[in-house]
């Protein structure tokens, strides 16, 4: 039933068509719910076992060393063998694990319960388990807020240089070159060594948290964001050049849309995925300043500083240095896994 | 290309130097601007004595001029002045003196490190997804996780204490054993999963299948093709590998009291010898910069994709 007056006319006759069937309408309906970008990369993590399992390993060590104190009997500062009015009770030094001081032995002859010392007492007599969990949450403080610090500066400097490009770029990536470019460790101990001295926190807020905490702060910002700053740089300008970004924009999706949809969600897994790798990072800084001394200011207890107090009585309490470093391999080994995990996970040019 | 190339080592060689440069001056006015000076702190000394001692190492003068006089010594004569707590003795000689023990301890590991992480990751990559595989890729995993105090002491706790297998002093050529196992461990754990991924890479490329197809031998496509492109990648590893020798060596001296250079450094800082303290800093981290900037110029030597820029 062509139109008869005009034979090359391209319209279609709608008498041609046919109502779509039930079969036809079933083959376009949604087979399952639209998923989004990170619906995708957590499922694909957990359907991971081994950062499955490093995920929850971190979340358990995290809860316990910030719930264990609250109501554990003993604190960490606290030398139990000190009471007041009284010498010291030198049967609570060097307890072993599960054993107790002389006057609570005779407590417990009286019939009275007491706490034991999981992992024994150290050489001052202070309870050995709370003071491990102690350090644990310490070194993960230090390694979470160094990240995050790390984090920040890199990410507004590196998305500076990369959106602004030209002079901008070139004076920012000089510097970031120049520091690069020194021995990070190095500077990282001179620094804490003057800092340590020169810091003054004495009356104020920070006081509780101790200079040499907050001098390893100040070092991890002023040398950690470079990498983080060029590669989020990195990110921007090729993001900016892929081809569907250009096909985005040739369907005339505008400015903020490709900014929302194209370019955060492609650079954020990114930055996700190095800031978790950057806190074992932070955690191994932290344990090697310790180590030299250079750590966590007395009473407080880091996993570095324990470990490192702990070599002096190695042959006798080989416990109290193996501890910590199970801890602190027990961390950064998660940690490194879950990275390693949401890498596979969320980085999407590996899914090809 | 050849022009370029000249304007990029240049470029590269004052960046270094600039680095150096910046090193020397930083050190120089963090460590002076630490409160009460060298002298603060010891059995009381008495005024005069603090106003000698301070003559006697040109502590009296302006900041600016004791900075130009560092810097000028450093540059014509090496010269990183006396140390303050070992008494009659210069920074350079202390510094030679514990290099020649920790270079030998940092080579030796080096060299084990790239030679055996190497045969591993080949190996991995070879029979990828088997057990021996994934057992390499856990035992790497869990030496990369390990912090070196802690390996070093472990070590020493099973190898000398519990076995005695060892001496646990490492003044000794046989005391340089576990030494050398504990700085290499790490090192050995990067270079090996380096080479396992950039092995996958390579042998997955055209040229390898090209290569297969055309009957070439399978060890001459493993070593000619493979490996050798395949070990460009773990030649950047390189610089950082001395940097982190060069801090795992303090650890490690300090463990089995090894007479070198990072013993030396932390004893500096312990006893707060300051002129110590700054030339450790400025020559170790000079050997660091150098050493990178050759493995940076090796880099662009040995892969010519890699453009100038």
């Amino acid at each position: 039933m062509t139109n008869k007056n005009k034979p090359f006319s391209l319209h279609l006759n709608p008498n041609l068509f046919e109502d779509a069937t039930d079969a036809d309408k079933e083959y376009i309906s949604k087979m399952r719910p639209s998923s989004t970008f990170f619906k995708d990369g957590v499922k694909r993590l957990l359907k991971n076992k081994v950062a499955t399992v490093s995920l929850i390993v971190v979340v358990l060590i995290t809860l316990s060393s910030i719930l264990l104190p609250l109501f554990w009997p003993y604190a960490y500062q606290q030398f139990l063998g000190n009471t007041p009015g009284k010498p010291m009770d030198r049967s609570y030094n060097n307890l072993a694990p599960f054993e107790y001081g002389a006057t609570e032995l005779e407590r417990i002859e009286n019939g009275e319960y007491i706490f034991p010392h999981i992992f024994g007492t150290d050489g001052q007599g202070r309870d050995y388990f709370i003071r491990v969990v102690y350090g644990t949450r310490i070194s993960l403080a230090v390694g979470f807020f160094a990240s995050i610090i790390v984090l920040m500066i890199g990410m507004s400097i590196g998305s500076i240089a990369g959106y602004f490009g030209g002079k901008v770029d070139l004076a920012i990536m000089r510097v970031v070159d120049i520091i690069y470019s020194l021995p990070d460790m190095l500077v990282i101990i001179l620094l804490s060594v003057v800092l340590n001295k020169s810091l003054n926190v004495e009356g104020t807020f920070l006081e509780k948290i101790g200079s040499n905490v907050i001098s390893m702060f100040i070092v991890f910002a002023l040398l950690y964001w470079v990498s983080m700053a060029r590669m989020i740089r990195g990110q921007i300008l090729s993001l900016r050049e892929q081809e569907y970004v250009l096909s985005a924009q040739a369907t005339g999706a505008k400015g903020k849309w490709i900014i929302r949809k194209h370019l955060i969600p492609n650079c954020i897994s990114v930055v996700i995925i190095s800031t978790a790798l950057q806190i074992p990072n932070a955690i191994f800084t932290e344990s090697f300043l310790s180590f030299l001394g250079l750590g966590v200011n007395a009473p407080m207890p880091s996993l570095g500083s324990l470990a490192s107090d702990a070599l002096n009585g190695i042959n006798t309490y080989p416990h109290r240095l193996i501890i910590p470093a199970l801890v602190i391999c027990l961390i950064v080994l998660s940690l490194n896994l879950f990275g390693d995990g949401l890498r596979d996970a969320f980085d999407p040019k590996l899914n090809a | 290309m050849s022009s370029k190339m000249m304007f990029y080592i240049l470029k590269r060689v004052l960046l270094a130097l600039l680095t150096i440069w910046i090193v020397i001056t930083v050190t120089f006015f963090v460590m002076h601007s630490i409160p009460g000076g060298p002298f603060v702190g010891e059995k009381a000394i008495s005024k005069e004595a603090t106003a000698a001692l301070e003559a006697k190492f040109g502590l009296d003068k302006p900041l600016f001029e004791q900075y130009t006089t560092y810097l000028s010594d450093i540059v014509t004569k090496f010269d990183f002045g006396p140390s303050l707590k070992q008494r009659g003795r210069m920074v350079i000689d202390i510094i030679v003196d514990g290099m020649q023990t920790s270079a030998k301890l940092g080579l030796i590991a080096a060299c084990a490190a790239a030679l055996t992480g190497i045969t591993l990751g080949a190996i991995a990559a070879l029979r990828r997804n088997t057990i021996l595989d994934k057992v390499i890729m856990v035992i790497t995993t869990a030496f990369v996780s390990m912090p070196s105090f802690i390996m070093g002491t472990f070590l020493l706790l099973i190898f000398s204490v519990a076995l005695g297998w060892l001496p646990a002093n490492g003044t000794t050529s046989q005391g340089l054993i576990l030494p050398v196992i504990t700085l290499m461990l790490y090192p050995m754990a990067y270079i090996t999963r380096l080479t396992r991924s950039s092995m996958l890479d390579v042998l997955g490329q055209d040229y390898i299948r090209t290569a297969r197809a055309k009957g070439v031998p399978a060890p001459k496509v493993i070593f000619g093709h493979a490996l050798k492109n395949s070990l460009i990648p773990v030649l950047t590893y390189f610089g950082p590998m001395l940097a982190f020798i060069v801090t795992g060596s303090m650890v490690v001296e300090q463990i089995f009291a090894v007479p070198g250079i990072g013993r030396q450094f932390i004893s500096a800082i312990i006893n707060r010898d300051y002129t110590m303290i700054m030339g450790t800093t400025i020559v170790l981290a000079s050997l660091i910069v150098v050493m990178n900037l050759v493995t940076d110029l090796l880099y662009k030597a040995v892969d010519p994709r890699i453009e100038f820029d």
